[in-house]
């Protein structure tokens, strides 16, 4: 079992924790994970708002590579995710500026190998049994929320999600290895994104209010697979304490990934104590 | 159909003349508040051919692109390449952009992703604070990140950097210059 890796730019700075947990759970349970080589940026938020060629452009590239190993390529950031899969859908249905871009690249997109964010991975047959099978350290019924907010889900035509208001694969792969995931009513909505820099009081409204409405279900962590969300949540929730946890971080605390103590130093809420 | 509704449509791919007024996208819009009018106010707007106020307002730097409205659509219009496609047009005419954080911090983070081939937050953070002239509020995402030891300190780069330029050049002017 292997797959190519798209890290993304935040997996050696503000999102290193995502990176090792997510190498951490993948090798836990004998996958194997081989880094595109040489990839390039995604353009983040800023290349589709500035210029929509260049916000195809630079997924496209990495999608260039990506064919080019023959593997399908696991992106674990929503954010990259998001760009990868509308690059893809643009290669796919012939647009203009999508084929300028690969005539500039030298390539054609052929459809041969897939993108997959880590709900695609945890909706392959076996991998919940698999996590089901590799607890280690139990987490008792440990009460989280997941949340999903845009780019994982949206839009369905281009991330082929079924269920983009109700998802439930998270909550899954949360209870797989003992935690009780909680219903709530928040988990599609949007973080505030960029608005984490250019207006943290603005993102602060979204993110606060979000982080209350956690608690308010009882929740005593939030489940996330994004970069961005992670920071705004964690950041921006005035002071409420509650933990934001990478879904890897999770669920490579129950496996008993080696290292984990480091990603908790990284998180501004300390999510240490729900291990202990 | 007003000819600047036409330029939209072609540049978003979205089909403004589906819209029936049902405001199901300003509902559900995260950043509404912060608009100078709601999202379907906006869809009008472009079939009535506003250009002035539309090109010029800080709605279209507001939105965050987060697919909620056009997901909810009954009609599959999507704000969200709307509004790349007028930020598009007001750069691309020079206007003045009343958010200057968000035009400074896209450029910032393009400007890196060009230089490097992949976004270097430290030298992307500080270029964005150099542009806004910003170094009191919120010192916190830069210091917090450092404190952190969430940011490396010496930028790299790829090696495919000449394909990364290919991009960008390819691209309208609306994406920046060289360098930064
Ligand atoms: S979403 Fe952000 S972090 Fe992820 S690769 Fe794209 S630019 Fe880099
Ligand atoms: S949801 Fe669609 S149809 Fe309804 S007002 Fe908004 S754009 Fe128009
Ligand atoms: S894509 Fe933009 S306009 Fe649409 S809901 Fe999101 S922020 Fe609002």
């Amino acid at each position: 079992m292997e797959l190519s890796y798209y890290p993304g730019c935040t997996a050696h700075s503000t999102a290193w924790e995502f990176n090792e947990s997510t190498e951490g759970v993948f090798r836990a349970l004998g996958w194997r994970l081989r880094e595109l080589p040489d990839w390039n940026c995604c353009g983040g938020a800023s290349a589709h708002t500035m210029d929509r060629v260049v916000g195809l452009g630079l997924p496209a590239r990495n999608l260039a590579i990506a064919q080019r190993m023959g593997r399908d390529v696991l992106v674990p950031c929503a954010g990259c995710y998001n760009n990868v899969q509308k690059a893809r859908a643009a290669l796919e249905a012939g647009d203009p500026d999508a084929r300028k871009i690969e005539d500039t690249l030298g390539f054609r997109w052929g459809k041969g190998v897939g993108v997959l964010s880590l709900l695609d991975w945890l909706e392959r047959p076996g991998v919940i049994e698999a996590l089901k099978a590799g607890v280690k350290r139990p987490l008792q019924g440990l009460k989280v929320v997941a949340y999903y907010g845009c780019q994982l889900v949206r839009p369905p035509r281009v991330t082929g999600r079924r269920s983009w208001e109700n998802p439930t694969t998270l909550e899954r792969a949360c209870e797989a290895v003992g935690a009780q995931a909680l219903d709530w009513s928040y988990k599609v909505d949007c973080c505030g994104a960029d608005l984490g820099i250019t207006h943290p009081d603005r993102a602060e409204a979204l993110c606060s209010g979000l982080v209350a409405r956690a608690r308010e279900a009882g929740a005593q962590a939030v489940v996330v697979s994004c970069g961005l969300c992670q920071a705004n949540l964690d950041m921006r929730q005035k002071g409420q304490g509650l933990p934001v946890l990478y879904v890897t971080e999770l669920l490579g605390a129950a496996l008993g990934v080696p290292g984990r103590e480091k990603w908790w130093k990284k998180h501004l809420v300390d999510p240490s104590p729900l291990f202990r | 159909m007003h000819p600047f509704a036409t330029e939209v449509q072609e540049l978003s791919g979205q089909n403004l003349s589906r819209c029936y007024q049902c405001k199901k996208c300003t509902a559900g819009c995260p950043t509404v508040s912060w608009y100078e009018w709601p999202n379907h106010g906006v869809v009008r707007m472009i079939q009535r051919g506003m250009r002035d106020a539309l090109l010029g307002s800080k709605t279209i730097w507001m939105c965050v692109g987060c697919d909620t409205c056009g997901t909810r659509c009954p009609n599959g219009i999507y704000l969200g390449p709307i509004m790349d496609a007028l930020r598009s047009l007001a750069r691309r005419e020079g206007r003045r952009v009343p958010e200057p954080a968000v035009l400074a911090f896209h450029e910032a983070f393009l400007a890196s992703a060009r230089r490097f081939g992949r976004v270097h937050e430290a030298t992307m953070l500080a270029a964005y604070k150099l542009k806004t002239r910003d170094f009191l509020t919120d010192l916190g995402v830069g210091l917090k990140l450092f404190a952190k030891g969430k940011i490396p300190v010496l930028p790299k780069g790829i090696q495919g950097k000449a394909e990364v330029e290919k991009i960008f050049r390819l691209g309208g002017r609306a994406a920046g210059r060289r360098g930064g």
